[in-house]
């Protein structure tokens, strides 16, 4: 083992000797930490688990490409092809003028068609698309607009340009919050530590006299302060667990009244990581601007 | 080695604590530095670890200009001296063991050679089997043994001590000044500053003498 490994195992050793040593306030620290975590994450997982039911309730989004009433078999094949070249196409569906009249007459129509000389339906393409970017469904719009012997181009973006807002609004309020509240654990850490280097003042200065270097003094503190992040993080992610479960059959059971099945997600494993490994940066944060402060020498 | 020259240390304000201090101490010496309070023992043995820097002059340790030494690079000066302070600075809530034993975590020893190390420096002072005890349950002369021993488990090739026998009894006073007359007669470098010179005086060492700030005498 070398002597930087072995210096970083005592300073973890020791990290979680001073965890050990105060457990009431390791408890109060982790939890304070863990609670304001908790708002944040459990906003997002709700961001996410709205889209995803958005997603499920009103079904992907699509383009109807109407064709010119006088677009013939060869016209609707050139269209077909041009669909097939597009990437970002999920899948497309064609309409014959005749089936989209059976399908009108079969809703109700059926009397007022019959009065009509002719079919007055256009054949038509049914697009969807892989992405739900409102901005490529304009674009892609826009340039379906510009192939031949097409008549009209509609999109169904409104919903989704509503629901991005929405969303985009949401992330935006979660990440204000995540940043106010990281803000705060970092100053909780920032002061834990103040308050460790104010009662190790001695050993300090004995372990300098004694030929200390300063990442030697430092390093318990950025293991501590990451510890404890990292304590945070995991009963943020406790709380978030916790949260899912509690809410999970009333949500369920409103889903049910609108005849829809839903399951409310918790977070999956690489957000959990990501939310640990968020709070252990805060704390290590914390530390190195404490130690930075507080173990300044000339 | 150690080597003053044209040493001088003023204070902020104005107050100077030494003046022109120059001279040497070889290999395997023991010196006792002398003086009134005041008169800038402590000063001057503070320049050798850096603790203080000089306001003028050299300070060399085994030929490195201390003086002018890179911050980053004291602690490995400071790893080479054996520091023995006038109060003992020991950790309060540490065994005897874990306190002799700091010098070594610091210097990232191996956790058996550092305990094999700490053993025998405990030994050297007197207090084998005292490992467990914490130094509030100690004497104030097994205090400062205890300081000895953490400056010598690293086995360094100068010792410096500041007031070691201090707040000593006349008795523990004896013991003590004993223990840094074997670490010189072991080939250690010896610098001790005391008010009782006397206590060294069967071993006849070099004497140096400090008075307001200013070397007086380099018998």
């Amino acid at each position: 083992m070398s002597n930087w490994l072995y210096l970083h195992v005592r300073a973890i050793a020791q990290a979680l000797g001073r965890l050990a040593g105060q457990p009431v306030g390791t408890l109060l620290s982790a939890l304070v930490m863990g609670i304001a975590l908790s708002l944040p994450a459990g906003g997002y997982l709700l961001l996410d688990n709205v889209a995803s039911l958005a997603r499920g309730v009103s079904g992907t989004p699509e383009i109807s490409v109407f064709l010119d009433t006088a677009a013939g078999k060869a016209d609707a094949a050139e269209i077909e092809k041009r669909l097939r070249a597009e990437p970002e196409l999920a899948s497309f569906r064609f309409v014959p003028r005749d089936e989209a009249l059976q399908q009108l007459a079969s809703g109700g129509l059926g009397d007022v068609l019959g009065g009509l000389n002719a079919n007055p339906l256009p054949d038509a393409f049914v697009v969807t698309l892989r992405s739900e970017d409102p901005v490529l469904f304009d674009a892609l719009a826009a340039q379906m607009r510009a192939w031949p012997k097409v008549a009209h181009v509609q999109l169904d973006s409104s919903w989704v340009k509503r629901l991005h807002a929405l969303l985009g609004l949401g992330r935006s309020a979660v990440l204000m919050l995540a940043g106010l509240l990281g803000f705060a654990l970092v100053i909780v850490t920032f002061n834990t530590i103040r308050l460790q280097i104010m009662t190790q003042r001695s050993e300090i200065e004995v372990s300098r006299l004694l030929g200390a270097t300063d990442p030697f003094i430092r390093r318990p503190f950025y293991w501590f302060g990451g510890l404890q992040g990292m304590l945070g993080g995991l009963v943020a992610l406790g709380a978030v667990h916790l949260g899912v479960r509690a809410l999970s059959a009333p949500v369920a059971a409103l889903a049910d009244t609108y005849g829809a099945v839903f399951a409310l997600a918790g977070p999956q494993w690489r957000e959990a990581v990501v939310i640990v490994l968020f709070a252990t940066f805060l704390g290590w944060l914390g530390a190195e601007i404490s130690v930075r402060r507080h173990l300044a020498v000339d | 080695m150690i080597v003053f020259d044209s040493v001088a240390k003023r204070y902020p304000g104005g107050y100077t604590a030494l003046a022109g201090i120059s001279f040497e101490i070889r290999h395997g010496e023991l010196v006792v530095l002398s003086g009134h309070s005041g008169a800038g023992k402590s000063t001057l043995l503070k320049l050798i670890p850096a603790i203080e820097r000089p306001t003028a002059g050299t300070v060399l340790i085994n030929g490195q200009d201390v003086s002018r030494l890179p911050r980053r690079a004291i602690p490995y000066l400071r790893r080479n001296l054996g520091l023995v302070l006038q109060e003992s600075r020991l950790l309060f809530d540490r065994s005897v063991f874990d306190n002799v034993m700091l010098p070594l975590v610091i210097t990232g020893h191996p956790p058996g050679d550092a305990s094999k190390r700490v053993a025998a420096a405990l030994e050297r002072v007197g207090l084998a089997g005292r490992e467990k005890e914490l130094p509030a349950g100690l004497s104030g002369g097994e205090q400062q043994r205890v300081a000895i021993a953490r400056a010598i488990v690293n086995r360094p090739s100068i010792l410096i001590a500041d007031e070691p026998t201090a707040h000593l009894d006349p008795a523990y006073a004896t013991e003590i000044a004993d223990l840094f007359k074997s670490f010189n007669r072991a080939g250690v470098t010896v610098l001790i500053s005391t008010h009782d010179a006397s206590l060294f005086a069967e071993s006849a060492p070099r004497r140096l003498t400090l008075a307001k700030g200013q070397l007086l005498e380099a018998a």
